[in-house]
Order: structure tokens, then C-alpha cells, then sequence
């Protein structure tokens, strides 16, 4: 072989589809590398958390606050929005958009009802005094769970952008590798709110 | 006081900003800041003069192409060099100054003093080192693995742009108000709101939290690259080294840097909202900022060095005029740093108490650290060994950063027992091992780097005698200016002092001053240098026609000096682990292919330069608690990202008549060139080399 054999390699291809589907592989990787970089985000918080998990400077501790029924909920619901966006992405394979956007908006729904509940929570554990200021404890608690938060609120932002952009150019190249990035990022989201869930919630209220 | 009032209860409008923030009465900012403000309206004068903003705009700072935004980089570096290294002065003249009868104190207050060296050591990791790296890296890298541009080339605009603002950031903060004095990683309790109620710890804050983002972009970035657009053929074993190490640092930076990001978000809302992260009292923990900032600051170092190694590789094998020796061996040294650099952290504060058998853990990994690292000093030396050394420019910087380099690892060592620790802890002796280690390892490496592939980058080699006397000073410099702070630091002088009681030191103070004035020499040697081998860019001595001037093996040199924007026209299939050699020695190298195709290539974008400058007045607005500025920067990059996001039509192809015309020149002006192993056919005969079986041996 010589060393000028013309291989068309994939990034100066020629051929329009084997450049989507080449496009569509880089940026999903790249959505996987963010996500690694995101999950250091999430175990520093969480070593933050198991630092400060005992210190309660004489403040109230989550013993008292943690109500197990109520976090039982938010992880139905959030759990289930994992589950609705499958469905969404079975849609998209099939390129049925009513589908799609059925089950989106139903996860959507879930997300924001996840977020009501825990921004109910926060509001009423900072009435019964446990506010970021009230102890290293309850810092990194809502420094962790809001972040969770932060980035739950981010994905339905996301998916607010995305129909906008199903509804101009429906299933385009580029919509569904914004669609693919979306599903990976929103069962990161779950991921890390199990182990939230596992450590934070189960754990404080033991 | 207007001043304490405003820390407390912000103005609506203007913040903490009052009129006494900005220094006319400093007898050394304010002559600085004046120069700086007459040079920025001369510059600004001379380039509407020109009427260069148009070009300046569409083939610079919209441009995604790795190549330009590689050398925007590396001058932003520079300039920064300049600020960072009179920092330097300042510190060696003062504390020269402060240990002598005749002088007395000096001439620097405590609080000037701190804020000096605290921006010297962000400047020179954060500004110098990290750009100058990461502009080497974006232009040579796409071009060694046969790619068009990275793989995400807007993300690549945007952390440049992110990395300028936390550069302007630190900027601003020496004429308007006041910088961080609390050391370059800004401990707590002291960076805490109690201890430092000032706006410095803040604009450390943003500049850092700010460009920390864009440089976990630039992972993200190289990393998807590498591991998806090499040329065909190219498999990860037949990556060039160079390639290898920049893999194996941005995997670090993917990883650490988020926990950067987190710490001092951490640090931001201890300070902002009263969190208690790092507070003496309810809860905080102070012990773990310095736990997370070195969780993240030691593997960072391993980030600036490992490119540093690739690019000395590179350059020996090049000017030894063989293979490199161990290729194996060196990218498993590489990858095993890699792994070991997460293991360190804690030996930058052993006399925290974690115990003995933490320490001892810690110690142990830290000196084991040093055997790949040994590898590879190895790996050099017996690449040059019977190899036809060529005593070039960037061969100097090799030599000075393989002899430099030793004696920083060998102290590193020392300090890495614990015992031994805890009586340097925090001596002179800490400042003169990581300078020797950073200076001699990594800068050195970059400059060797640099001298090497400014051809490259700019169809320009740099004047070899000035590139020679400018290591020649740097390298004398080193030793004059650390030797003897080696030596007080053993003596029990403490680190950071701005006032030196001790008259014993006053002659090691002078002889390091005379080291910092010929280190000074060697970069006003390296700017004549630039300056003049681009003012003699038409010379035939100076201009590279070939694209490959120093005769080399991999595939950078495989296309024009500077580069096309699409780097190649067509890039061949890899066979080898020194393809261009390989293609050489097979005479197939520099030929016109069979046929060109169409090119598929991104367009420039207004989104990087808009987007990343906008976080400008948000980390501003941050810092002097301007909310207004936040609010409206915040809003305005959340719009601009919309906008961008429903753009169409960000790609276009470069057709083939276009890519024939400059090929075609391109291969005419290589054509019958005597390679090195041609020119010396004897020599080559004899000798076999290479570890690879699939490859033709360097031999007629």
C-alpha cells in the first residue's frame, strides 16, 4: 500500500451522509467527555458532603427534618422522567414526532414537578432553620442537591429549546444529535440523583 | 470611610467602585498604569490607522481555525510573560533590598509585596504556562494526526476567549482596585471574607473560575480530537509523542478541572452568601480547601509538563537524526505519570497531621512518580546517543531543560520524604524545587517546542545565535537566581517575606538578583528574536519554503509553512510511527496524489469572541458587586447562545481547482530535495535502528 492511497477518510468526505453520521459520533463522544467532567463536578460535592456530614455546629440536623415519604416521591417522579425519555427516544428512531413530543413533554412535566417539590423542600427546611448558613452541614447539602437542581432545571431548558427547534426543522441531522445529548444528560441527571437519594436522603435519615 | 461603607453596603449603580480604588498616588502602579493606557491608545490608533480592524475581525478573532487561534494564544502568553516576570523583578530587587543596612526595608509595602507574589505565581501557571501550552498544542497537534481543524473548532474560539478574560481580569485588577494577597492558591481561612474583605480574593476568583472553565473546554476538545480524527491508519501505538503527551495531559484537565471549578465556587459562596465551606466556625473546614485545591493543583502541574516532554521528544529525535528511542517505553512513562499525578496531592501538606501512615503513602507515590519521569530522561539521552546531534536553537533548550530539569527532580525527591518535609515545609527551599522543576521542565521544553515549530506556524525560523544566547542566559539565570534561594531556604529562610532580618542573607539575595537580570536578558533575547526574524520574513536564511525546514518525521511538516487553512490536501494513509520518514524513505513523500477531493471546512463565527468577552463584565460585575453587570451580561450571553443555536449554515466546501492551485505550488518548491539520511548515506548504512517491525529501517 502506498502511502498516498487516496482513503477517504470521514472527516473530508464527500458524501453528505456519511459526514452526518460522522458528525453525529463526534458530538455525541464529546457529550460523553462532558459528562465524565461532570461527574468529578458531583463526587467533589459529594466528598465536600461526606467532610462535612457531622458537622452541625449545635444547628438542627437532617434527623429531624428528612421526611423519607416526601424524597420517595421526588424519586418516582424523577425516575419515571427517565423513563419517558426512552419512550421519547424510541419515537425518535422511528422519526415519529407526535410521538416524541408526547412523551418529551410528559417528561418535561415530571422534571418540573421534581423541581416544584424540591424547591418546596428547601424553602420549607430554611423556615425550620436549616439554611446553607446554619452549618458546614447543611452548606454542602444545598450546595449538592441544588447543583442537582441547577442542572435539572438546565435540561428542561434544553428540551424548551428543542421543540422549538423540532417544530422548525424536525428530525434534522442535528436535532437528533442535540435529542441523544439530551437523553445522556438527563439519565446522568438520575444517576447522580440515585446516589443523592442513597447518600444524602437515606442516609441523613438514619 | 467611604471605603468601608461601600464593602459593606454596595452602591446600587457603581458597587464597591469608588474613585480611591484606582492607584495614581502608587509611586509603582500608577507610572504602569499610565504607559499601559498610552500603549492600548497607541495600538488602538495605529490599528484604525492602518485600517486594520476589518482583517483583524474576519481572519482573527472570528476565526475557528486551531492554527490562528493557536498563535493568538501563544501571543497573549507572552504579553503575559512580561507582566509575570516584572513581577519577578520586583520580588528579587525588594528582597534584595530589604536584607541590606544600607537599603533597609525595601521599597515595597507588605500588602503590595503579597499581591505581587500571588499574581506572579497565577500569572505564570494560569497566563504563561497553561497558553503557551495550550497555543503549541492547537497548532500542532490537528496537524500530527492528519485532521482538518479540532473536533468542535467553535468550542476551541470560545476557551480562547474564555482564557482572555481571566487574563484581563487580572489585568484590571492592578489598576482598578487591588489583587488577591493571599498567595497563588489563595488558602483559607485567610482567602475567607473575614480575613480578606477586599475585592483582590474576588477578581482571583473570576479569573480563575472564568478561564478554569474555558480550559476544561479545551479537554473536551483535544480529547475528542485525538481519539477521533487522526488520519487513516494512524493508530493510537503510531501517534506521534507529542500527540501521546498533550492525550494524556487534557485527560488530566478533564478530570481536575471540574474540581477546580467546584472548589472555588465553594470559595465564592462562602464569601457572597456566608456558606460555610471553609469558615473557622460552624462546620467549616478549612483543611479541606487545601485538600481540593491541591487535588486539582497537583495533577495540573503534571498537565504542563507532560506536553513539555512530548515536545522535547520530538525535537531530539529530530536533531539526533533518529528514531526516538523507546517509543513503547515512553508513552507507557506517559500514561503511568498520568495515573500517578491523582496520587501526590497530599504531599503538599504533610505537616497538616494526616498521620504517619498517610504521609508515608503519599511519600512513597510521590517518589515513585519519579521513575517513569527517569524513563524518560533516559528515553532522550539514548536517542541522542549515536545519533548525528545537530546543536540547534531548540537542541539547546533540550540540553538546558535534560540538566535543569534532573536537579529539580532530585530536590523533588528530597521533599518528598516527610520527615525531610516537615523542616523544608514552607522554606525557600519549596519555591527554588518547583521553579527548577516548572522552569527547567516544563518552560524549557515549551521554548524548545516553540523554537521548533515556529516555522511552522508562521513560515519564519528564528535567528539560531540569538535563539542560542537566549538559552544560554535563561540557563545561567536559573541556577544564579535559585541557588542560592536553595540554599537560605535550607538556612530556615521561611518563604514569602517581605522583610529580611537576617543580614547573613543579604549576599544570596544579590546573587539571585544577578540571576533574575540575566534571566531578563534571555526573554528580551527571545522578543529581538521574534521580532527580528519575522522583520527578515522574505530572507532566504529565515523564510521556510518547504514546509519542512528542519527535515523531520512526522506528519506537521507534511503540508506548507504556515499551513492552509485546511492543513492538507490530502492526507495520506499512516503506516508508520514517523510517517513523513517513512514516506522518505519510500520517495513517495511531497507527490501529487491520484486526486484531490472537495474539503469540508467550518465557517468563522462571531459567537466565541461575543460570548467569551461578555463573561468580561459578569466576572467584573461579581467582583465589585455590581448586579446590574451581572444580570445583564448573564442575560445577554443566555441570549446569544439562542441566537447562535438557531444559526443555519456553519459549514462550506473548498473545491478542488482551489485546493490544486496551492497544492501544486506547494509540491514544486519540494521537489528534489536530498534528505538527511540521503546526504549521509554512509552513516545510515550501518546503522539499525527502530523497535517497529513493520517498518522500513532508516538504510538504503
Amino acid at each position: 500500500m502506498t502511502a498516498l492511497t487516496n482513503d477517504h477518510d470521514l472527516h473530508d468526505h464527500d458524501d453528505h451522509h456519511h459526514h452526518e453520521a460522522e458528525a453525529a459520533d463526534r458530538y455525541v463522544f464529546g457529550f460523553w467527555l462532558y459528562i465524565i467532567s461532570d461527574c468529578l463536578l458531583f463526587s467533589t460535592l459529594f466528598a465536600t458532603y461526606a467532610v462535612m456530614g457531622q458537622n452541625f455546629a449545635n444547628g438542627i440536623t437532617p434527623k429531624e427534618l428528612f421526611d423519607l415519604n416526601f424524597v420517595a416521591v421526588e424519586t418516582a417522579l424523577l425516575l419515571l422522567s427517565s423513563f419517558t425519555f426512552g419512550m421519547a427516544m424510541l419515537g425518535a428512531n422511528v422519526e415519529n414526532m407526535a410521538k416524541t413530543k408526547f412523551w418529551l413533554i410528559i417528561t418535561a412535566l415530571l422534571g418540573l414537578s421534581f423541581l416544584g417539590m424540591e424547591i418546596y423542600e428547601f424553602v420549607h427546611f430554611s423556615h425550620e432553620g436549616a439554611t446553607p448558613q446554619t452549618s458546614g452541614y447543611w452548606t454542602s447539602f444545598y450546595s449538592l442537591v441544588a447543583t442537582h437542581g441547577l442542572h435539572v432545571t438546565a435540561g428542561l431548558i434544553w428540551m424548551f429549546f428543542l421543540f422549538i427547534h423540532f417544530n422548525r426543522d424536525g428530525f434534522s441531522n442535528e436535532n437528533k444529535i442535540r435529542l441523544s445529548c439530551l437523553s445522556l444528560f438527563w439519565h446522568f441527571l438520575d444517576i447522580i440523583w440515585i446516589c443523592v437519594f442513597s447518600f444524602v436522603y437515606l442516609r441523613g435519615a438514619m | 470611610m467611604v471605603q468601608t461603607d461601600l464593602i459593606k453596603d454596595p452602591h446600587v449603580l457603581t458597587g464597591k467602585l469608588h474613585w480611591g480604588v484606582i492607584p495614581f498616588h502608587d509611586p509603582v502602579v500608577a507610572p504602569v498604569m499610565f504607559a499601559a493606557i498610552l500603549g492600548g491608545l497607541l495600538l488602538v490608533a495605529f490599528v484604525t490607522y492602518k485600517k486594520l480592524w476589518g482583517y483583524l475581525w474576519n481572519e482573527w478573532f472570528t476565526s475557528v481555525d486551531h492554527k490562528k487561534i493557536g498563535i493568538m494564544y501563544c501571543i497573549v502568553a507572552l504579553v503575559m510573560l512580561v507582566r509575570g516576570f516584572s513581577d519577578a523583578i520586583l520580588m528579587r530587587t525588594h528582597q534584595a533590598l530589604s536584607t541590606s543596612d544600607t537599603f533597609g526595608e525595601g521599597y515595597l509595602p507588605p500588602e503590595h509585596y503579597d499581591q505581587i507574589f500571588t499574581a506572579h505565581g497565577v500569572i505564570m501557571i494560569f497566563f504563561v504556562a497553561t497558553p503557551l501550552m495550550v497555543g503549541i498544542m492547537n497548532v500542532i497537534m490537528p496537524l500530527q494526526i492528519g485532521a482538518r481543524d479540532v473536533a468542535y473548532p467553535f468550542l476551541n474560539s470560545l476557551s480562547f476567549y474564555l482564557f482572555l478574560v481571566g487574563a484581563l481580569l487580572v489585568n484590571i485588577s492592578l489598576f482598578v482596585g487591588e489583587f488577591a494577597a493571599v498567595g497563588w492558591l489563595a488558602y483559607t481561612p485567610l482567602s475567607g471574607i473575614e480575613y480578606s474583605p477586599g475585592v483582590g480574593v474576588d477578581y482571583w476568583i473570576w479569573a480563575l473560575q472564568i478561564s478554569g472553565i474555558g480550559t476544561t473546554l479545551t479537554a473536551v476538545n483535544f480529547v475528542a480530537t485525538i481519539l477521533k480524527m487522526r488520519a487513516p491508519g494512524m493508530t493510537m501505538m503510531k501517534m506521534p509523542v507529542f500527540t501521546w503527551t498533550t492525550f494524556c495531559a487534557n485527560v488530566i484537565a478533564l478530570v481536575i478541572f471540574p474540581i477546580l471549578t467546584v472548589a472555588i465556587a465553594q470559595l465564592t459562596l462562602d464569601r457572597y452568601l456566608d456558606f460555610n465551606f471553609f469558615t473557622n466556625d460552624d462546620g467549616g473546614n478549612q483543611m479541606m480547601w487545601v485538600n481540593l485545591i491541591w487535588a486539582w493543583g497537583h495533577p495540573e502541574v503534571y498537565f504542563l509538563v507532560l506536553p513539555a516532554f512530548g515536545m522535547i521528544s520530538e525535537v531530539t529525535a529530530t536533531f539526533s537524526r533518529k528514531r526516538l528511542f523507546g517509543y513503547v517505553s515512553l508513552i507507557w512513562a506517559t500514561i503511568a505519570i498520568m495515573l500517578l499525578s491523582f496520587l501526590v496531592w497530599l504531599h503538599h501538606f504533610f505537616t497538616m497531621g494526616s498521620g504517619a501512615s498517610v504521609n508515608a503513602f503519599f511519600g512513597i507515590m510521590t517518589m515513585i512518580i519519579g521513575i517513569p519521569t527517569g524513563v524518560k530522561l533516559y528515553n532522550w539521552i539514548f536517542t541522542m546517543y549515536k545519533g548525528r546531534v545537530e546543536l540547534t536553537a531548540s537542541m539547546w533548550w533540550v540540553i538546558a531543560m535534560l540538566i535543569t530539569f534532573t536537579v529539580g527532580g532530585m530536590t523533588g525527591v528530597m521533599l518528598s520524604i516527610p520527615a525531610n518535609d516537615f523542616v523544608l515545609h514552607n522554606s525557600m527551599f519549596v519555591p527554588a524545587h518547583f521553579h527548577n522543576v516548572i522552569i527547567g521542565g516544563a518552560v524549557y521544553g515549551y521554548f524548545a517546542g516553540f523554537t521548533y515549530w515556529f516555522p511552522k506556524a508562521t513560515g519564519v525560523k528564528l535567528n539560531e545565535t540569538l535563539g542560542k544566547w537566549s538559552v544560554g542566559l535563561w540557563f545561567f539565570g536559573y541556577f544564579f537566581a535559585w541557588v542560592p534561594l536553595y540554599y537560605t531556604g535550607f538556612d530556615g529562610m521561611t518563604r514569602r517575606l517581605q522583610y529580611i532580618d537576617n543580614p547573613e542573607w543579604q549576599l544570596p539575595m544579590y546573587i539571585a538578583l544577578i540571576g533574575v537580570v540575566l534571566i531578563a536578558a534571555g526573554i528580551g533575547t527571545q522578543v529581538v528574536n521574534i521580532a527580528w526574524s519575522l522583520y527578515k520574513r522574505n530572507d532566504p536564511q529565515y523564510k521556510d519554503v518547504t514546509g519542512d525546514p528542519w527535515d523531520a518525521h512526522t506528519l506537521e511538516w507534511y503540508t506548507t509553512s504556515p499551513p492552509q487553512f485546511y492543513n492538507f490536501g490530502d492526507v495520506p494513509h499512516i503506516n508508520d510511527r514517523d510517517p513523513l520518514l517513512d514516506m522518505k524513505q519510500k520517495g513517495i513523500a511531497y507527490k501529487r496524489p491520484e486526486k484531490y477531493s472537495r474539503i469540508h471546512m467550518p465557517k468563522n463565527t462571531w459567537a466565541g469572541p461575543v460570548l467569551g468577552l461578555l463573561t468580561l463584565p459578569m466576572g467584573f460585575g461579581f467582583v465589585w458587586h455590581i448586579w446590574w453587570m451581572v444580570i445583564a451580561s448573564v442575560a445577554a450571553i443566555f441570549a446569544c447562545w439562542v441566537k447562535l443555536n438557531f444559526e443555519r449554515d456553519k459549514d462550506y466546501y473548498v473545491e478542488v481547482p482551489e485546493v490544486e492551485e496551492i497544492e501544486g505550488k506547494f509540491l514544486k518548491s519540494n521537489e528534489g530535495r536530498n534528505y538527511y539520511f540521503e546526504k549521509n548515506a554512509k552513516y545510515y548504512k550501518k546503522w539499525k535502528p527502530s523497535d517497529q517491525n513493520d517498518s522500513t529501517v532508516v538504510a538504503k
